[in-house]
């Protein structure tokens, strides 16, 4: 009962407590990237949540077989051939998503939050509670993305998935870049107001893995090696 | 020649800027602005990074992947070249370069996983530029990069002093700084075609 309890909150967690987007900050140049529309954001989501869930199950089997002083190359390697497998998968079936997803598509290799999960959970887990992490923190950055696809596209462009929704005259400033940055900030403030915390202070390289390496960080912010 | 470089060179610079246009390195970009010269120690690796990463992938693609039709292995092959480099670079500038590695060199093992630094070397080859049309783009991004770290942390050390309703203190508040930064260099589109066109 206690082992289930507990996968059920390995699952949820990532949802809402911990989503990845709003309340840890990771992953967020695809966040700002892709969303200009719901369709898209959703499409990148669910890509996202494929390589987490598939990258997340190897790196939990192989855990005992990778060395310690080369598993975060290990880690790339395997995330990135989730990546291109993907990428054939999304060219044959959807096209146009593919095309729309462009550059972003390849880059979710370097995503924080894949690799993060990888060396802060998978690693350490076993495989059913690291495909429930790897399921629910991608769901929690679908959920993100396809929010601020939402807004930006019934603000921006006036329509929603794609069906007209009669709002005065769309704003085109929501779909451009600086729309991007406005609308994820209002976003992380409501969240944090109806969570009753207080929003989070700074985000840092300290959050992308490739800084375990770092023992501390110097006064510039910069990382210093053990 | 020189003029479609410098078309390149501007338009990685200004008008695409690789933050505020494009996304790609937002992390360091909101992590590391706080002051201007882990900014500019920053801004500088990141575009000593990219210049060499493409050295280093984009005879590996033309040469290698692409003659042997093998060009979908390119995000594999090109994120471990860029993380093998990063780390030789870091272990040769540690021992021979002590004063260089304490202004850079504390920032490369943030920026080997950095989107821009790939987005970079896979930009070159989708626009199928030649190899020194490549370099010249890679210089501009990471010039591009700088200076929009170097323009946020004016801003930002602004803001940061500044009375912000309580929900948005914080990361919110430098978000919607960044947006009103990205406006700004909107006013560059055109730019190249005017000075060019």
């Amino acid at each position: 009962m206690s082992e289930q309890n507990g996968n059920l909150h390995e699952f949820t967690k990532g949802i809402i407590k911990e989503n990845p987007t709003l309340v840890t900050l990771l992953g967020m140049c695809p966040t700002l990237a892709v969303t200009t529309m719901a369709e898209n954001g959703l499409g990148m989501g669910l890509a996202t949540t494929f390589v987490l869930v598939c990258s997340n199950a190897v790196i939990s089997l192989l855990k005992n077989v990778i060395p310690k002083a080369v598993r975060l190359p290990c880690f790339i390697v395997v995330i990135a051939s989730f990546v291109t497998l993907i990428e054939f998968l999304m060219k044959g079936y959807l096209p146009e998503l593919y095309d729309s997803l462009g550059l972003f598509l390849s880059l979710i290799t370097v995503n924080c939050i894949i690799l993060g999960r990888a060396e802060a959970f998978a690693s350490k887990n076993k495989l059913l509670p690291s495909i429930l992490d790897g399921l629910g923190m991608g769901l929690g950055f679908t959920l993100a993305l396809f929010l601020m696809g939402s807004v930006r596209e019934i603000f921006g462009m006036g329509s929603w998935m794609g069906f007209e929704i009669p709002f005065g005259t769309p704003m085109t400033i929501f779909i451009m870049p600086a729309g991007g940055f406005f609308v994820l900030g209002c976003i992380i403030a409501l969240v944090n107001k109806l969570a009753n915390r207080k929003p989070p202070q700074s985000v840092g390289c300290a959050g992308c893995p490739n800084s375990v390496n770092c023992s501390s960080f110097s006064e510039n912010g910069g990382c210093q090696n053990k | 020649m020189i003029k479609s470089m410098l078309i390149i060179l501007l338009s990685a610079m200004l008008t695409d800027n690789f933050v505020l246009s494009k996304f790609m390195g937002i992390c360091p970009f909101l992590g590391v602005s706080k002051k201007l010269d882990s900014s500019v120690g920053m801004g500088m690796a990141v575009t000593f990074v990219m210049i060499c990463a493409t050295l280093c992938t984009f005879p590996v693609y033309t040469l290698l992947l692409a003659p042997m039709g093998l060009s979908y292995l390119r995000t594999i092959a090109f994120i471990l070249i860029i993380a093998l480099f990063v780390q030789l670079v870091e272990i040769i500038m540690k021992k021979k370069m002590p004063a260089l590695y304490k202004s850079l060199g504390v920032f490369l093992p943030l920026i080997t996983t950095n989107c821009a630094v790939l987005g970079v070397t896979i930009l070159n080859i989708d626009s199928e530029y030649t190899f020194a049309e490549s370099l010249v783009n890679a210089l501009g991004a990471g010039l591009g990069f700088t200076i929009a770290l170097v323009l946020f942390s004016g801003v930002r050390s602004r803001v940061e002093n500044a009375d912000v309703p309580e929900t948005f203190k914080g990361v919110p508040a430098t978000l919607i700084a960044a947006s009103i930064v990205s406006v700004s260099f909107m006013s560059f589109a055109g730019l190249v075609e005017g000075l060019f066109g």
